[in-house]
């Protein structure tokens, strides 16, 4: 399939089945990426550090940075058209006519049924991340290779976290948990290392 | 005239949304709150809660959920349409501008030392993310059972076959959904018809 084609189809079908948005489409887009061979991990991650510190929604974000890293500005237009599409329309049709479309008991069905799964995708999804940076995971015939800076900087990150939290009773905002990190990462690969 | 007007409006409302909220979804609806609903009054307050109780029941981002439909309310077709361009554009642009640096940017040899640091910071924040969202889950039996297995089959697959797409994973889970309800609903009916013979 041409580069443009597959890029467009693909983030369609993320588009379609995102439910709950940002990150709900993580472990999707985190499949689909791997599986095509567009991104590896570690390139992953950094566009998933850099969508969440610019602004705008991480969907578009993400969709616009791997559309353009594959395909130049049109591979960017085609990526971020394929993921906005199925919403678009959908939401179309419920202002314009069927507003009890989204009440309708089965879709309620089904729903009750996306909502767990989604949730347990994006918490898998933290886990494996963390086998691949921490333990260097690649594939199962490769041997490991462990990052102990790596388990401090998840480890600092949690603390950092957990004390905002207690203290001001709210979440630290993602940026700033961001910028540290890569201070500390400066620190720890680039000065001590 | 006064509708070509109103469409820019919306198009330039959405835009500054997409332009200065960060991390998108639920820091959007502060905004979106503020700006449209209390300053513009565009929208009612009720209004507003319907739409994001429809985000919530379907798919794509909150932003373009919203932006669509409010833009609908207000000019139509051409409304939703430039109103979701408008969110749009500025992830785009600012992201298209990154884009072309970046690899140059990451080359550097600080820039991937902290780049380095932020990938385990990302694990830490998708891993919060999907236990805050598990805390909001009710807890019943369904629940727990949905999320164990599909914990239990994304580790299973990564380890054993990385190429099965998730997307199924959630088709599955909507008809299981679909079929517990079918069978609750039939239940009810039944024991209602039987209750109406005796």
């Amino acid at each position: 399939m041409p580069l443009l084609l597959d890029l467009f189809l693909t983030f369609l079908k993320i588009g379609a089945v995102s439910f709950g948005g940002g990150y709900a489409m993580i472990p999707m887009l985190t499949d689909e990426v791997l599986a095509h061979g567009w991104l590896t991990d570690a390139e992953l991650m950094n566009f998933i550090a850099v969508s969440e510190s610019t602004p705008g929604p991480i969907a578009i974000n993400m969709a616009t940075f791997v559309g353009a890293s594959q395909g130049g500005i049109l591979g960017a237009f085609l990526a971020t058209v394929g993921v906005v599409l199925p919403a678009f329309i959908i939401i179309l049709i419920v202002a314009s006519s069927i507003k009890g479309l989204l009440q309708f008991a089965g879709v309620k069905g089904f729903l009750s049924g996306v909502r767990p799964v989604v949730v347990g995708l994006i918490i898998s999804t933290g886990v494996l991340l963390f086998i691949s940076v921490v333990l260097g995971y690649t594939k199962i015939s490769e041997p490991l290779d462990f990052d102990y800076k790596a388990l401090v900087i998840f480890a600092l990150c949690a603390v950092v976290y957990f004390v905002y939290k207690f203290i001001r009773k709210k979440s630290i905002s993602p940026i700033l948990l961001i910028v540290l990190s890569a201070l500390l990462g400066m620190l720890m690969y680039g000065v001590f290392y | 005239m006064e509708k070509f007007k109103n469409i820019l409006r919306v198009f330039l409302a959405f835009f500054k949304i997409g332009l200065f909220t960060f991390g998108g979804g639920y820091a959007m609806i502060a905004v979106i709150e503020r700006e449209l609903v209390e300053k513009k009054g565009w929208i009612t307050h009720e209004e507003f809660l319907d739409i994001i109780g429809i985000a919530e029941s379907s798919p794509g981002p909150l932003a373009v959920n919203s932006a669509t439909f409010i833009g609908y309310k207000r000019c139509g077709f051409f409304g939703a349409l430039f109103a979701t361009l408008g969110v749009i554009l500025p992830s785009f642009i600012i992201i298209f501008a990154v884009s072309l640096v970046f690899e140059r940017f990451l080359a550097l040899e600080y820039v991937g030392y902290a780049f380095r640091g932020i990938q385990a910071c990302v694990a830490f924040l998708i891993l919060s993310a999907g236990i805050k969202m598990l805390k909001h889950l009710k807890r019943n039996l369904f629940n727990v059972l949905l999320v164990s297995l599909t914990i239990a089959a994304m580790i299973l697959l990564e380890f054993f076959a990385p190429n099965f797409s998730t997307v199924f994973l959630i088709l599955i889970g909507g008809v299981i959904g679909l079929c517990v309800y079918l069978v609750g609903y039939f239940k009810s009916k039944n024991k209602d018809e039987k209750g109406g013979n005796g």
